[in-house]
């Protein structure tokens, strides 16, 4: 199957969050980069059903070019295949995203020479002899355009985060499966390609909740779903080597004006300290008899 | 002028906590609609262009003012709703949790009215149905708004969070209905100082068969135990547990206190513990009375889900962790070495 999974760059915050003079952007100047958490867990599921059941994957990003150092980290855990849409810096809001990536996925459909080439350097992917034959299983609707009414979309899954670490929009995924006429679903922490299609689960309330749903389909996933596995030396240095495809689509305001940035007050209090190591035991005990905790 | 509040309901029919604090949110919205536009032009009723939009409360047999959406049993959801000031509440007819569907009704209805913003708590469910009316109407959607007011331009001033709450931004929407979901841990359920009489009215969308494609079926299965995000107490362990063969004694405390083991980020992605017991913004958020937090250096991703704790008690060996300038209270010194001391010292009292 073939899979394309979209991740955003975000700065590694760690303890602090600073934001710039102006209070426009959060000062990154001390910090490295990283994609986010949901959205690593969306690369390696989507590995994992590559792994299973044959295909390619995709990773597609839209931000600056030194996101292009993300899109190697996703190369090295086994993505194949890697699109920057390159920005100059400036926020991007979910709207003018979901468009650029709709066109993105469809364009490529259009034009042969940004289909998935199997020449270029990739995982040696086989499926696992244990199962069986892809080829044999279930035709995904794309390879029957009457199957499809969108018969465009080279690919069978579209794979997000749930949502930005950063700007935590929740509806990019939403907005690309409207757009392309997919079904979706959102918050997913198990999946499984099925016969008929996909079945997801996420967690609501204390309860399960199950969707299955035909593919091609949009499906955005949080942490949980998986454990990422750490990059192999080869998956690094084929990453290195790939090229980068890039493109780059036109900024557009999208209805929301952001002014500024602030760190909530009371953000820098100091903890009463009861003591030092075992010695603090005593302290501690009051203060939890007295919280009501230890009645 | 109409605020639309999209209204989930807990398990025995009455209105979820986080849409009471979606209603609160949607009535200071519709509060300040009404300030501001007796401050200013009485005939600027709307935030875009102005003039065109019906006034108050002659908009489609609404009262005007907060109107709820209810998914179900709205005599159920009723009495809370007229606690919350919501002057009308639609019932859709519609089984199980179909989300485009939902946003469908949302959208007809906001039409209808017209509403002039929808509002829904940041949920799962919220926001995603808010992300599916945002795709179907093409305007903004605006995710963890912490508050909204119509500023002199009709346009909104809005706060909301990012990083999970760790950071606010300040925002203008220009944009007709304004649609946004509410920051659950944000804002604070207030009852309205007058209940309203609500009128409840049937709302029955027009569907096609792509809204009702994806559909939730539920497992009866509800996880034993305590929750998490439920807990009264949490005792907390991070990368200064050292290992997955460290939580035995944080196990034994959480036992003893009525309460149970969060975790860390790093403890999750190590494969320490499995992530469920993950506390942060990519994991669980909890509220309880009280967090203790051990070996956590306290990252901003875990401290996004734990500060709605009421009380904070870090135990870290170093003074200067993030951690410390978090919490209410701290021991400087080694888990390995207080926990056991702890886990004595409580056995003692008890015996």
């Amino acid at each position: 199957m073939e899979i394309a999974v979209c991740v955003k760059r975000v700065p590694m915050v760690g303890g602090k969050i600073v934001v710039t003079a102006d209070g426009q952007d959060v000062d990154t100047r001390m910090s490295g980069f990283t994609v986010s958490p949901h959205e690593e867990c969306a690369v390696e599921e989507a590995v994992r059903l590559v792994e299973r059941h044959g295909g390619s994957v995709t990773v597609l990003t839209l931000g600056p070019p030194a996101a292009a150092d993300q899109l190697r980290d996703m190369l090295s855990l086994g993505a194949s295949r890697a699109v920057l849409l390159e920005t100059d810096g400036r926020e991007w809001g979910p709207i003018a995203t979901a468009e650029a990536i709709v066109a993105q996925v469809t364009g490529a459909a259009t034009d042969p020479a940004a289909s998935p080439d199997p020449a270029l350097p990739g995982p040696a992917v086989c499926p696992d002899p244990a199962l069986p034959d892809p080829a044999a299983s279930p035709a995904p609707a794309l390879s029957d355009p009457a199957a499809s009414p969108e018969p465009a979309l080279p690919y069978d899954l579209l794979l997000f985060g749930n949502e930005a670490a950063d700007t935590g929009d929740y509806q990019v995924p939403v907005r690309v499966a409207h757009a392309l006429g997919l079904p979706c679903v959102t918050g997913i922490k198990n999946l499984e390609v099925t016969d008929a299609g996909a079945r997801a689960k996420r967690e609501y309330r204390g309860t399960e909740e199950v969707f299955d749903i035909p593919l091609p389909a949009v499906v955005s996933v949080k942490e949980g779903i998986n454990l990422p596995r750490y990059p192999s030396l080869p998956g690094r240095l084929r990453a290195k080597r790939a090229t980068i495809e890039t493109r780059a689509p036109q900024w557009r305001a999208d209805g929301l004006t952001k002014t500024g940035l602030r760190v909530p007050a009371g953000e820098s209090k100091r903890a009463e300290i009861l003591g030092n190591g075992a010695d603090a035991v005593p302290a501690l005990v009051a203060l939890l008899d007295e919280l009501g905790i230890l009645s | 002028m109409t605020v639309l509040c999209l209204v989930e309901q807990a398990d025995d029919g009455g209105v979820a906590d986080v849409s009471l604090r979606a209603l609160t949110f949607a009535r200071a919205l519709a509060e300040s609609w009404m300030n501001q536009k007796t401050a200013s032009d009485p005939s600027n009723g709307s935030f875009t262009d102005g003039g065109d939009q019906p006034t108050g409360a002659d908009v489609a047999g609404g009262t005007g003012g907060v109107a709820a959406v209810v998914f179900g049993d709205a005599a159920a959801a009723e009495p809370r709703l007229s606690e919350y000031g919501a002057g009308d509440a639609y019932a859709v007819e519609l089984t199980g949790y179909v989300p485009q569907a939902w946003a469908r009704a949302l959208a007809g209805l906001a039409a209808e009215l017209p509403a002039t913003a929808v509002v829904a708590a940041g949920t799962d469910h919220g926001s995603e149905v808010m992300a599916h009316l945002g795709a179907i109407t093409g305007l903004p959607m605006v995710a963890n708004c912490v508050s909204a007011a119509r500023n002199a331009e009709g346009a909104l001033d809005l706060v909301r969070h990012r990083w999970a709450g760790s950071l606010l931004e300040d925002a203008v929407l220009d944009a007709t209905p304004a649609l946004l979901t509410v920051a659950v841990d944000a804002v604070a359920a207030v009852p309205a100082a007058e209940p309203a009489a609500t009128a409840v009215h049937a709302w029955r969308p027009e569907l096609d068969d792509g809204d009702l494609l994806v559909r939730a079926t539920e497992s009866a299965e509800r996880s034993a135990g305590v929750s998490l995000a439920t807990a009264r107490v949490v005792v907390g362990g991070g990368r200064g547990v050292g290992g997955p063969d460290g939580f035995g004694v944080l196990e034994e405390l959480a036992g003893l206190l009525g309460g149970v083991v969060g975790v860390s980020r790093v403890v999750t992605s190590e494969g320490w513990r499995p992530h469920k017991q993950q506390v942060g913004q990519t994991g669980t958020r909890i509220s309880p009375e009280l967090y203790l937090a051990c070996g956590i250096s306290g990252a901003i991703q875990h401290m996004a889900g734990c500060l709605s704790s009421k009380h904070i008690v870090a135990i870290n060996t170093d003074p200067d962790a993030p951690i410390i300038s978090r919490a209410d209270y701290a021991v400087i010194g080694d888990l390995k070495q207080v926990l056991p001391a702890l886990v004595d010292a409580i056995r003692a009292r008890s015996s």
